[in-house]
């Protein structure tokens, strides 16, 4: 199964008159038009994050200030090196990046093998197991945060990373799977049976065949899985409430409360920690996108 | 930064991941002289592949809801927090389906009802799949021609997706103030009277539309314009050779061939709207109840009012209504044929 869309013959309409005008040029006014519609949603999409910059740069007295000047009267650092210095705001991060990595990378290892076996092998169970898996979209968070709650709180596992990091680690897992096992078909199997005939075991086959031929899918599994576990919110605020474990999105509403707002701080936490993100995904979009669209929504 | 601190997320964090590792090892073990040494099947290897997965769902999916479902039969709650037992067996926990009925006959949250909810869900999801979905296309088909700037564009018109969604909800948050938010500045500039979007329930809904459209347009617009790319130019040449207009070829030739990309995409899109708890409980910051959508009331009742038991059979009612729309679609666009050869 290729991970191209299904291209059938289109019956073509309008067989009226003929004109040669091929690759036809638009108008000076078209592209006008064109090119105004895109900067007005390039600033509709920016202009939150333009704001953030702005605010951020603000001294402590000009909080509520209502000019909309890119660069505020008084442009400061303070609140950069402020929550640096003298919030947690370090601690959460490095608590939500020790976190992260480490269920990603489980993830990506429990995903990465069952999805060999959905690929490449028929076994009972195969079909109702993708379907469970797809399945498991459908659930909503809440529904899963009322049973996990109760019964980390019965296993006293609240206040600990233990079962956050094992919460994390499978969620993403179902997703991983799809696309992944979308991505394996697509690779032939004739590479794999040519290296058996060379001598290598199925597994190895799947090591040294497989898998390397899979990198573009596993980065992008990895970064899901990551950006996943980056912004989870609801599973740390039932799970977390301890000053020293908080992550950062948590910590980040502490901002909000105990220092009654102060709006450039709030903001500059929010870019420090946005910026590393924002450039990651900026630099794996276009895998991103290959990768879910040949493999998990194509199926 | 706190030494300590540092220290115990290190050791808890990799402590944990070490007993995952030297669990699945042990699985693994055990799988193998079973399946290999006394079975000797041939299923051994595709089963011993899948074996960490199902055993990592089971705990952390199947488990837990069964659980839930045994919850959804008992009157836990903050006041009865004790182990519920198998369904109440051996205590007084156990009411039978009372908690599924009222879930129809009674408040879910403090006022409002069932009813109100689903509906506010499905307006809720109807207007942002529109709109994602019109948005992204125009968006596509605007940027999938030959242009300048087209990479620029395409990198801004993503930022709403690839920044933190709690950090770029707490910012729209933040700019729906009444008196220092954008929003309502950027109104007075063209005269117009400043909205009370945290405060009216109309204008909450309607900033926690605006703000989820914002959000998902960029998701949207990539997905389509991956299927634009993969249409190829030979039909248009075709098409204009033989005098189709635009329009003509549009219906014709790009909307036929987006469908394979298109259906799934608002499956899924239809699916993430309807279970998007991120966008109303950081707009709303779980002040008004009038704005809250099921998936949200859920949370509220499980998490603010504490009444487990009711919120374990709503959560099923929701799972319930989300399983039968998606089989029904699914079914009718067939649009998950071939995933399974």
């Amino acid at each position: 199964m290729s991970g191209q869309p299904v291209v059938q013959p289109i019956p073509i309409v309008g067989t009226k008159k003929r004109t040669a005008t091929t690759g036809r040029r638009d108008s000076f006014r078209k592209r006008l038009l064109i090119h105004s519609i895109l900067i007005f949603a390039c600033v509709v999409a920016a202009f939150p994050i333009v704001r953030v910059f702005s605010v951020a740069l603000r001294p402590g007295n000009r909080l509520l200030d209502s000019n909309f000047s890119l660069i505020p009267d008084g442009a400061t650092l303070d609140a950069f090196v402020s929550v640096l210095t003298k919030s947690d705001l370090p601690l959460w991060l490095f608590n939500s990046l020790v976190i992260t990595t480490g269920t990603s990378f489980v993830g990506l290892a429990i995903a990465a093998t069952s999805a060999y076996a959905f690929s490449r092998f028929k076994f009972p169970g195969r079909g109702v197991g993708l379907t469970m898996l797809l399945a498991t979209q459908l659930i909503p968070a809440a529904m899963l945060l009322v049973p996990l709650y109760i019964l980390a709180t019965q296993f006293q596992m609240a206040n600990s990373f233990v079962g956050m990091v094992i919460a994390l680690s499978v969620t993403s897992v179902p997703f991983s799977i799809w696309i992944l096992k979308g991505y394996y078909d697509t690779v032939p199997v004739e590479l794999e049976e040519a290296a058996r005939i060379d001598g290598c075991s199925q597994l190895e086959a799947f090591w040294r065949i497989l898998l390397p031929l899979s990198t573009p899918a596993l980065v992008i599994v990895f970064l899901f899985n990551f950006l996943a576990a980056w912004n989870d919110y609801f599973l740390a605020r039932i799970l977390i409430s301890k000053e020293d474990l908080l992550t950062w999105p948590l910590g980040l509403q502490r901002f909000q409360a105990q220092f009654q707002t102060q709006w450039n701080e709030l903001a500059a936490a929010s870019i420090i920690i946005s910026i590393p993100v924002v450039l990651l995904f900026l630099y794996s979009s276009k895998w991103l996108i290959s990768g879910v669209t040949a493999g998990g929504v194509k199926g | 930064m706190n030494l300590d601190a540092v220290t115990t997320a290190l050791v808890q964090v990799g402590l944990t991941l070490v007993v995952i590792v030297a669990l699945v090892a042990i699985l693994e073990g055990f799988l193998y002289l079973l399946l290999v040494r006394t079975l000797k099947t041939r299923l051994a290897v595709p089963l011993m592949l899948v074996a960490p997965a199902v055993v990592g769902l089971a705990i952390l999916i199947v488990f837990p809801l069964l659980w839930e479902l045994n919850v959804s039969f008992t009157k836990m709650s903050l006041r009865n927090f004790r182990d519920p037992g198998f369904l109440g067996l051996g205590n007084d926990m156990f009411v039978g389906i009372t908690n599924y009925i009222e879930v129809f006959t009674l408040p879910v949250l403090k006022l409002t009802g069932f009813w109100q909810l689903f509906l506010q869900t499905v307006v809720w999801t109807v207007i942002n799949i529109t709109f994602h979905v019109l948005g992204g296309l125009a968006l596509a088909l605007l940027l999938h021609r030959p242009m300048r700037g087209k990479g620029i564009y395409r990198a801004l018109i993503i930022l709403p997706w690839a920044i933190p969604q709690v950090i770029a909800l707490l910012v729209w948050r933040t700019e729906y103030n009444f008196e220092f938010g954008a929003v309502n500045q950027l109104l007075g500039l063209v005269g117009m009277a400043p909205v009370p979007w945290l405060s009216d329930p109309f204008w909450n809904f309607a900033a926690m539309i605006i703000t989820n459209v914002w959000l998902g347009i960029p998701f949207m617009m990539v997905l389509i314009l991956g299927g634009l790319q993969s249409i190829s130019a030979e039909y248009y040449e075709a098409a204009e050779m033989d005098g189709a207009t635009s329009r003509q070829s549009f219906r014709a030739i790009t909307l036929p061939l987006l469908r394979p990309v298109l259906t799934p995409a608002i499956i899924l899109g239809t699916v993430w709207t309807f279970n998007n708890i991120n966008v109303p409980f950081f707009i709303n910051q779980n002040e008004l109840e009038s704005s809250d959508i099921l998936v949200t009331a859920l949370f509220r009742q499980a998490f603010q009012y504490n009444r487990y038991g009711d919120a374990a059979a709503f959560a099923f009612v929701i799972f319930a209504i989300l399983l039968v729309f998606t089989v029904f679609y699914v079914r009718r666009t067939g649009s998950l044929k071939g995933a399974y050869e």
